[in-house]
């Protein structure tokens, strides 16, 4: 047996200032070699422990044999089966927290670059040659998907392979959910997300944009005189949250839906070639500390500002980006601001000129089990800014559940399902991601589709039989 | 996309455009609007649905040209397709019956009353246009209104055609009993300022007045918070929550501000399609 390496094989990234710049991806992915090197850091460990941490239980181990051999067909396939969106979550899980933190390998050194592999297999599968023969549903039953979020593709594609003529309706112009107007560029090129879709498309789903379900169709058109069988909901959590201080609604202030919206969905980085314009400024405080915030932040960056800072209330500990954004954004010059609490937006002439703040201490444990935030008395003061960008959370959007009679929600807008965690208050409904969980992770949502597949495909045969 | 099955100039600037949409058409009230993307890489823009047939699966909307989207729209031609339409979007507007309901309408805004004119004529009411422009020949639908409403109270700044004045000079004397009479209720579409000196009127003369607030949109579905107008001290969403607000309770001093932020961008896009036209 080979002489295991300690270290996790590092990532090869672009300079952090050239990349501080533009919308490239910033990982370079590993070379064959690299991850054959890698994937034989992996012990095969009698107890796997690392499918533990993944909510759709890859099967790592197998997975790692294969990429050590050198096999990346097989690798790809053993991916593939068990997670749909593998060259996407290969770049956006947050490992750390996942299979990379149970991994037996963790304890002493670092872990195996689970999510690094992941990502390097599809991105090789994506190489790979395929007939553009797209495949044609054999069953007679009709399945709607409402929403193209990794909760809605997931689903599309499962039941396709299950025989099943699928339709995915999205509001938006273009497919994907927040990986298409959220995620932005360097961390997920849009073209991966193409690529996803397009095999969906062979794989028999059609897909239909701008059409907003309990809008345009009505729940009961769906099932009624367009003869649906079952529909599944993955509307996701996209209604933004302001934090009701004053100054909110001065020009410069964005939420970061909107920031993000405007660069990822409407390619506001080449304006005036593509027509929506966004005002980012030379100092841009961007509220909140998760990924959506480091997205915004280190847009914000590469949109020209001079000083991307990020505001946060609590302490670096509570942060909840995945760890290498964190790192990516130190690394091209982000400045964070923790135990510091936005109370107000000052403006001039109707535009933001700066933030006023609190300084904040950690005090006792609150609801979520996180030190709770206590102001400091009299530590106001103000960064003078020109752009605020909130980004304090989202919650599922009421516009489908407002129209559809017997849906029924949480009190904050979370859609009820049953004991399966599947089906809605409303038969023949079903509804995963976001929309039930609030905002959560692209492999939850993924990992939800799939369950709300099985459970239609067999609540469908059950009814048949 | 979306075929043009009808095009008609209304003026200059302004263009009608009938379009084949049938599950909007279906879905449709009046009152609500669609969001338009013309090109790839183009902006999302709100246009009122002036009319739908859902018969025929035909949506109206009229396009006043005034920045780089809307001119891109106004020249498509009849065959020509839309890249991408999504709706109905908003709310109707719930307007109470029985009373004299007066609709204030200015650039595109008389346009977007068509088809909500002609519910509440339909429903029996007794309605009022009262619609204004430059000069006559920048009047829109004046024929169409005319047949729909019990009266149609035409104004221009030139005195072209009918009162000479801003249609809230023609309001106020409504409200003093001339004409049709002192409104119950009134609906105000146009520009920002318009509307605003229409709820400093009806406020004035304690008439309950609603107005379609056309703040700036993306997404049209409560995802991104851009089309945020404080109403009562409250923020909401003009996409969903409105675009009818009770104007007398509008802060209209942040919305027009807002509807600023890109001037100077929405320039630059202006002149950057001009120059592509130019080297075309
Ligand atoms: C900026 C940002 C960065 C993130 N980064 C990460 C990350 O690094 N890692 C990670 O794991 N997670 C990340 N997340 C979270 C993750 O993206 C979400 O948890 C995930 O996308 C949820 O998927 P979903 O299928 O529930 O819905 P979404 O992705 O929210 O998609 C829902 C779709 O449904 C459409 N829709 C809504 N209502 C209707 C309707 N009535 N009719 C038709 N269509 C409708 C919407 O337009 C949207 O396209 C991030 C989120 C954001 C916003
Ligand atoms: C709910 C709603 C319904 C609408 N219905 C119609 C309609 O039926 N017909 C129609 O022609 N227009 C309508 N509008 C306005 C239309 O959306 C804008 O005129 C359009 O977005 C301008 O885009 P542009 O790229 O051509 O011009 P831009 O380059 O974006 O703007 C050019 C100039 O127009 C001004 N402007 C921009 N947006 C608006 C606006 N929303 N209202 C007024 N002035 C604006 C700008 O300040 C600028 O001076 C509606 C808007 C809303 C929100
Ligand atoms: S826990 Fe780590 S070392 Fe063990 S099988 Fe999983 S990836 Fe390999
Ligand atoms: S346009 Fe985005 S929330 Fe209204």
């Amino acid at each position: 047996m080979p002489v295991k390496r300690a270290d996790k094989t590092p990532m090869p990234v672009r300079k952090p200032e050239m990349r501080a710049h533009d919308f490239e991806e910033v990982n370079e992915g590993y070379c064959f070699s690299h991850a054959m090197f890698e994937a034989e850091r992996c012990l095969r460990c009698q107890d796997p422990v690392c499918i533990d941490g993944c909510p759709v239980r890859v099967p790592i181990s197998d997975f790692m044999h294969a990429v050590a051999a050198g096999d990346m067909q097989t690798a790809a396939g053993i991916l593939r089966t068990a997670n749909p969106l593998a060259a996407i979550c290969g770049r956006v899980c947050p490992q750390e927290s996942q299979c990379e933190m149970k991994c037996h390998m963790t304890k002493r050194f670092g872990p195996v670059a689970i999510g690094h592999l992941e990502r390097f297999v599809s991105d090789w599968e994506m190489e790979q040659p395929r007939s553009e023969e797209a495949a044609q549903p054999w069953r007679d039953e009709k399945i709607a998907i409402v929403g193209s979020g990794p909760s809605g593709l997931v689903c599309a594609g499962e039941l396709a392979r299950l025989g099943y003529h699928v339709t995915v309706y999205e509001a938006l112009h273009a497919p994907g959910g927040v990986l298409r107007y959220g995620i932005p560029e360097f961390r997920l090129p849009n073209s991966i997300l193409d690529w996803e879709i397009r095999s969906l498309e062979l794989l028999g789903v059609e897909f239909v944009n701008n059409v907003i379900i309990g809008k345009t169709i009505k729940m009961d058109d769906l099932f009624g005189e367009m003869g649906y069988s079952a529909i599944f909901i993955g509307t996701g959590a996209g209604l933004p949250k302001f934090m009701g201080i004053p100054g909110e609604s001065l020009n410069g202030v964005y939420s970061a839906n909107e920031f993000l919206t405007r660069i990822n969905l409407m390619q506001a980085f080449e304006f005036p070639y593509a027509e929506t314009p966004l005002k980012v400024g030379k100092r841009v405080a961007v509220i909140g500390s998760g990924n959506t915030a480091m997205d915004a932040v280190r847009s914000a960056l590469r949109l020209g500002a001079e000083h991307a800072m990020v505001v946060y209330r609590r302490s670096e500990n509570e942060m909840t980006a995945r760890i290498e954004e964190y790192e990516h954004a130190i690394e091209e010059g982000v400045e964070f601001h923790w135990l510091t609490n936005p109370i107000e937006v000052l403006g001039e002439d109707g535009w933001v000129t700066g933030l006023k703040c609190m300084r904040m201490e950690l005090g006792e444990p609150d609801d979520s089990g996180r030190a709770r935030p206590v102001p400091i008395e009299g530590s106001e003061f103000i960064f003078p800014v020109d752009n605020v960008v909130l980004s304090i959370g989202t919650r599922p959007n009421p516009l489908l559940s407002k129209s559809t009679p017997g849906l029924r929600t949480h009190s904050w807008g979370g859609l009820l399902v049953d004991e399966r965690e599947v089906e809605t208050s409303v038969h023949r409904v079903y509804a995963g991601g976001d929309a039930v969980t609030g905002a959560a992770t692209v492999i939850l949502a993924a990992g939800a589709g799939k369950r709300a597949a099985e459970a239609i495909h067999s609540d469908l045969n059950a009814e048949a039989a | 996309m979306v075929r043009i099955i009808e095009k008609r100039q209304l003026t200059p600037i302004t263009k009608l455009y009938r379009v084949e949409a049938p599950l909007i058409a279906k879905a449709a009230s009046a009152g609500q609007f669609v969001i338009v993307r013309v090109r790839e890489g183009g902006e999302r823009i709100p246009l009122t649905i002036t009319d739908y047939d859902r018969d025929r699966g035909l949506i109206t909307i009229v396009v006043q040209e005034v920045g780089a989207t809307t001119r891109r729209l106004g020249e498509l031609d009849e065959g020509d397709e839309i890249l991408d339409m999504v709706g109905p979007l908003g709310e109707a507007p719930d307007i109470p019956s029985g009373g004299h309901i007066v609709g204030v309408g200015g650039g595109y805004g008389s346009a977007a009353l068509l088809c909500l004119m002609r519910e509440l004529s339909d429903r029996g009411e007794k309605t009022t246009i009262v619609m204004g422009a430059r000069e006559k020949d920048l009047l829109i639908l004046a024929d169409e209104l005319g047949e729909i409403c019990d009266n149609v109270e035409i104004c221009t700044d030139d005195g072209s055609a009918g009162f000479k004045g801003f249609v809230t000079e023609r309001l106020q004397q409504l409200i003093d009993g001339s004409g049709p009479g002192r409104p119950d209720y009134v609906i105000a579409i146009g520009p920002m300022p318009m509307m605003r000196a229409v709820e400093k009127t009806t406020n004035a003369a304690g008439i309950d007045t609603t107005a379609s607030l056309d703040p700036l949109m993306i997404d049209g579905t409560g995802m991104c918070g851009g089309c945020r107008v404080t109403v009562g001290g409250e923020v909401k969403f003009a996409c969903v929550d409105g675009p009818f607000f009770d104007a007398h309770q509008v802060d209209f001093d942040e919305a027009v501000s807002r509807s600023k932020m890109y001037v100077k961008e929405e320039q630059k896009a202006a002149a950057c399609q001009r120059s592509a036209a130019g080297a075309a």
